[in-house]
């Protein structure tokens, strides 16, 4: 079962509102330190997986298993604080500058103010964003691409060692978009951190997975390698990589 | 007499009744908000509350002011001092837009803040003293201003049980029928009624600047 190199577990999770299954059957284990990407089609179940993790939702059976522990058996609080999340939307607080934002959760585990400025210095410039002139911005002074970034820098303020992002890039433009994929994994390279990363998009779970997870109907239908995903034959899959084949078509006949 | 002599002639008791007036209705604003604020909140936690107490003070605030304080007549201890009335009653009729404006604020915080507040680790109180007060509190003040002005205006009829106020010279004036003895109430409360408004919407304003 759940050894030193499981970084987070489902174990025959189910989630269910009144009597209908958003989520069942859910046996899934996330190695320490890959990317698991999380694919499937709009409502398949994959923003609830994920909220089941930092229990932002409670399963109705079975056990998600965070760093060995059961996450019914964390402290709450303490399981959010030791994972990072970052959303589509950033939900960055609109009240708060991009210095404040960052600083959240290392002051909200009341670190030392002069480590916590120079943790937000240190993450905006992982990010990409020069400290001086962003940190005093708030939300609403600053590009899509920008709060992504922020949102980002939030989620790895405090050094979680598991980082959840539901569709982070989703809202951006395709060029902002790959630029900031691009960046993700160079990032990724530089910080050994498990990460669950949810996306509908092919082409995104398979530039920036070490796995990908399909997802369909709420249900696990196979965790595959990224090289065998576009080899798959399963019936499933391969709706995926015709979509991803007529994306790199367009691409070969443009260039 | 012309106004302005009528209103050297009855300097002291024009502000007597000014200060009676802001009194009845600076007691009266301070409850609607120590009782309100709370409720608007229990309300975002509790929405199937939402009917029952939005309904309920918004009944509160068809009944016409002259029946309220006459219904609160026989209640007791309350109905034992004309001012303890007409303070009940006027903090009922501020209570509605204090509750309603709390819980469509604190209602009025985007759903991915929260979510991304509640996913950072946020306890509910953090949440609710950093997230929601913060975000919401244009909208609370705003509703504190309806209030205000609803109650400087309702105020005038306190003085119909003996509360005093300002409805102390507009009563005398219609029984009178002497604009000057109307206006010297009327005159008062509208100013009253025009600077809070103003005092509030200033706070307002950097509220909405400190919180951009
Ligand atoms: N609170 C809820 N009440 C009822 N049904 C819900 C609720 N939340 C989600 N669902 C349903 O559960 C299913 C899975 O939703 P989920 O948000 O996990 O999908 P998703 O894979 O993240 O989709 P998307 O790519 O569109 O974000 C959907 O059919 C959705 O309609
Ligand atoms: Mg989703």
């Amino acid at each position: 079962m759940t050894d030193s190199t499981t970084a987070i577990e489902f174990v025959n999770v189910a989630y269910r509102i009144g009597k209908r299954a958003l989520i069942s059957d859910l046996n899934l284990s996330i190695r320490r330190g890959e990317t698991l990407m999380l694919l499937g089609r709009s409502g398949s179940g994959k923003t609830t997986t994920l909220r089941l993790i930092n229990r932002l939702l409670d399963q109705s059976q079975g056990q998600v298993m965070v760093d060995g522990r059961s996450t019914a058996e964390w402290d709450v609080i303490q399981l959010r604080r030791h994972i990072g999340y970052a959303i589509q939307e950033a939900g960055l607080f609109p009240h708060y500058t991009v210095q404040k934002n960052v600083a959240l959760v290392p002051r909200l585990e009341r670190w030392d103010p002069a480590r916590v400025a120079m943790r937000v210095k240190e993450v905006l410039q992982l990010v990409g964003l020069p400290y001086d002139q962003f940190a005093g911005r708030y939300p609403d002074q600053l590009s899509g691409g920008q709060r992504q970034r922020v949102g980002l820098a939030r989620a790895l303020a405090a050094d979680p060692q598991i980082l959840l992002m539901d569709e982070p890039f989703g809202a951006l433009d395709p060029i902002t978009r790959a630029e900031l994929q691009h960046e993700f994994v160079e990032l990724r390279k530089q910080l050994s951190k498990t990460v669950v990363f949810v996306t509908h998009d092919v082409a995104e779970a398979l530039l920036l997975g070490d796995r990908i997870a399909l997802m369909d109907s709420g249900a696990l239908k196979g965790v595959f390698a990224p090289a065998e995903f576009l080899l798959s034959t399963d019936t499933l899959v391969q709706p995926y990589i015709a979509a991803f084949r007529a994306g790199q078509q367009i691409l070969d006949s443009g260039a | 007499m012309s106004l302005p002599d009528f209103f050297v002639a009855h300097k002291r008791e024009v502000l007597t009744l000014t200060g009676e007036h802001l009194w009845l209705v600076g007691i009266s604003m301070l409850l609607a908000v120590v009782i309100g604020v709370p409720l608007g909140i229990l309300l975002s936690r509790r929405p199937a509350w939402k009917s029952l107490v939005l309904g309920g003070s918004n009944i509160m605030q068809t009944i016409p002011s002259l029946a309220l304080f006459g219904l609160l007549l026989p209640v007791p201890w309350i109905g034992a001092r004309a001012d303890r009335l007409a303070i009940l009653a006027l903090t009922m009729y501020a209570l509605l837009p204090v509750i309603r404006n709390t819980y469509v604020g604190i209602a009025g915080v985007e759903a991915p803040v929260r979510d991304a507040a509640i996913g950072m680790g946020l306890t509910p109180r953090q949440l609710l003293w950093q997230v929601e007060l913060p975000l919401a509190s244009n909208v609370i003040v705003a509703g504190i201003r309806t209030a205000t002005v609803i109650t400087v205006g309702v105020a005038t009829i306190a003085a119909a049980i003996g509360a005093g106020g300002l409805g102390e010279f507009i009563f005398r004036g219609l029984a009178m029928v002497d604009n000057n003895v109307i206006l010297a109430g009327a005159i008062p409360a509208a100013l009253m009624a025009l600077s809070a408004d103003l005092v509030l919407a200033l706070i307002q304003r950097t509220l909405v600047r400190t919180h951009h």
